[in-house]
């Protein structure tokens, strides 16, 4: 097409005054100066974090503030490891129980369900992120954990060869519970992450599988699961990180006892439950040291967050090239509205 | 989905070994159990949440405030009005904060901030935001607005807290739908000579909000049901109350103070308390759901 010439073309283009140009200038800075201050407010809160936490560090030393295993406020004693440790303890479990099942239900949901019941079942999953944490809780002291008790009390007697894992009196709170209940929260952040990893395979990989004579199982494991691999590690890192920063489900359901427990099916104690549980009549060090380990809990998500979603977005613009955002689809999003506290 | 696989008769003519087709059925089963494992909790929570919740709800329970007077009759420990209606305030201002706050940043990611390095820090910084566990934004208001103040716990401050936890989601959500506006209707309204502030706000916005509501109330529907940021900035009360900068009660604190109590009549209140929030959390998720579907972007 012939390049169309503007009529009058000599003429200059229409200029704006620059009294009317000012809203777009003030409209664009002002948005800008937005968008930095949330950088700015995340920067400044770490930094007072840190700045409250000093006390505690001073005390005790970094190291000794983590790898001490002596919570004693009333001594004034702060070694965080029996937290650290209920922490790792409880949301290994967590990824233990629900990775796996979430995984599976993200297969079925993309692979083999009949094709009416997807959206059912996609919708029943995203329900337990829409239940809230504190319902969790009470939902699990009051009913999964009496439950279970005698279960537990089977194994932890059949078991009793094994150190951690058997032995001891069962108690209604414990590690195991909480790890359960914490299994069942993150289910639908690693489902919907992995459904939508999943989604994106492209048909000709799978049909060239099937095509060569795989079954359906073959072809899930040959052309599905190693294309998705980063993407679902991804998911259950994201999910790794919300059990890690769940707080009052785990302070109810873990019996919130300032010792590193003996056994699995033992009370015990977390970083996030700590300062739930013991901030209100926290003073001085003690509160300093509650905020080391709400800055302790800040750090270990971040890291755990960090990787995760390196992972998830370089899955996603291998398999997408989407544009400047890898646009989680609408099921991630309100997955990852699951309460987090 | 790709293509059918062949099953059944047509395996065993292909010659897929019996095997293999055991190794199929098996893993398949496996995949159908763990998804129905995967939906127990579901079955189990809404029915005991229906079957004890509802026993405790009655008029009574929804126009009384609670009188912390535990040793007596259920009748004596009063209702969750001032909980409710805690709730409904504090996060009604978490997201008048939130929501403005969060679509602007979303239309400078979208318009302005593209794909520069500093919208990619700030999209980064987002995402690390919304992986915060909610009890370290309690502690970051505690901090600025307690310690710093010197003064104590008030609702607005409970709001804040709230905010900060809405606002990666509604960032989020908003920049997805805003990144689904056609980009000719910004490019003819430019064309026309209208200002880019114009087109931000008649033409962008205008088509993006129907879409941008459903992040909106996704965001409402995950403050609502939060506890730890609550603890130490907006603590609790008893009594009914509209001043935002005192104490305030609310339906997720009240729960996790009632489920501690050695208390039968107590206990039930929570149970009440809990399906009221978890009614309150569905219907938002349903209403987000039907907007989203009635939306013509994504």
């Amino acid at each position: 097409m012939e390049a169309a010439s503007i009529p009058g073309g000599d003429r200059a283009l229409p200029a704006r005054s620059p009294l009317a140009r000012l809203p777009d200038k003030l409209l664009r800075y002002a948005l800008t100066l937005l968008a930095g201050l949330i950088l700015a407010l995340i920067v400044f809160f770490f930094v007072r974090l840190v700045g409250e936490a000093r006390p505690a560090f001073a005390k005790a030393g970094v190291l000794g503030f983590a790898f001490d295993n002596n919570w004693t406020p009333s001594a004034e004693r702060f070694g965080a490891l029996p937290l650290v440790l209920g922490t790792l303890i409880t949301s290994s479990l967590a990824l233990i129980i629900g990775v796996p099942i979430a995984i599976a239900t993200a297969i079925y949901a993309t692979e083999l369900c009949p094709i009416r019941l997807r959206t059912g079942l996609t919708v029943l999953v995203e329900l337990l992120a829409a239940v809230p944490s504190v319902v969790y809780g009470l939902w699990g002291i009051f009913f999964l954990a009496p439950k279970l008790q005698g279960t537990e009390q089977w194994f932890a007697d059949r078991l009793s060869f094994i150190p951690f894992i058997g032995g001891g009196l069962v108690t209604i709170p414990n590690y195991f519970i909480t790890g359960l209940v914490l299994a069942i929260m993150i289910l639908p952040i690693v489902s919907a992450i992995s459904r939508e990893v999943m989604s994106t395979v492209p048909a000709d990989h799978k049909e060239a599988a099937l095509g060569l004579g795989a079954t359906r199982w073959e072809m899930i494991r040959i052309a599905v699961v190693p294309y998705c691999r980063a993407g679902i590690v991804g998911g259950a890192m994201l999910g790794l990180g919300r059990a890690i920063g769940e707080t009052i489900a785990v302070t109810i359901l873990i019996g919130d006892a300032p010792k590193l427990g003996s056994q699995l099916f033992g009370q015990g104690y977390s970083l996030a439950a700590v300062v739930a549980n013991e901030f209100g009549e926290a003073q001085g060090v003690h509160r300093s040291a509650l905020f080391a380990a709400g800055l302790v809990l800040f750090v270990l998500t971040l890291l755990v967050n960090g990787v995760a979603r390196g992972l998830v977005v370089r899955s996603a613009r291998s398999t997408r090239q989407s544009g400047p955002t890898p646009g989680m689809g609408a099921s991630v999003l309100v997955a990852d509205t699951a309460a987090g506290a | 989905m790709s293509a059918q696989a062949p099953t059944g008769d047509l395996m065993a003519r292909f010659g897929v070994s019996a095997a293999r087709r055991r190794k199929d059925r098996v893993a398949r089963g496996t995949i159908l159990a763990a998804t129905i494992v995967a939906l127990i909790p579901l079955v189990l929570i809404v029915y005991y949440l229906l079957s004890k919740g509802l026993g405790a709800w009655s008029s009574s329970f929804f126009t009384t405030d609670p009188t912390g007077n535990t040793f007596f009759k259920s009748e004596s420990i009063g209702g969750i009005k001032s909980a409710i209606l805690g709730t409904v305030e504090m996060v009604a201002l978490a997201s008048a904060i939130s929501v403005p706050v969060g679509v602007g940043v979303a239309i400078w990611l979208v318009e302005y901030g593209k794909s520069s390095w500093f919208a990619h820090t700030v999209r980064f910084f987002v995402d690390v935001l919304t992986g915060v566990p909610s009890i370290v934004f309690g502690l970051f208001i505690y901090i600025v607005l307690i310690v710093g103040t010197g003064s104590s716990f008030a609702g607005y401050k409970g709001s804040l807290a709230l905010s900060l936890l809405m606002l990666p989601v509604v960032i989020r959500s908003a920049e997805v739908i805003l990144l689904l506006v056609p980009s000719g209707l910004r490019e003819s309204a430019l064309a026309l000579g209208a200002p880019r502030w114009k087109v931000i706000f008649s033409i962008v916005l205008p088509t993006a909000l129907p879409g941008m509501v459903t992040g909106m109330l996704l965001a409402v529907a995950r403050a609502a049901g939060e506890t730890a940021p609550l603890l130490f900035t907006a603590a609790s009360t008893k009594a009914t109350s509209f001043n935002l900068s005192g104490f305030m009660n609310s339906l997720p604190v009240q729960i996790y103070g009632d489920v501690t109590s050695p208390t039968t009549a107590v206990v039930n209140r929570a149970w009440g308390a809990a399906l009221t929030l978890v009614v309150m959390i569905l219907a938002l998720n349903l209403l987000a759901r039907l907007i989203s579907r009635r939306s013509r972007l994504a």
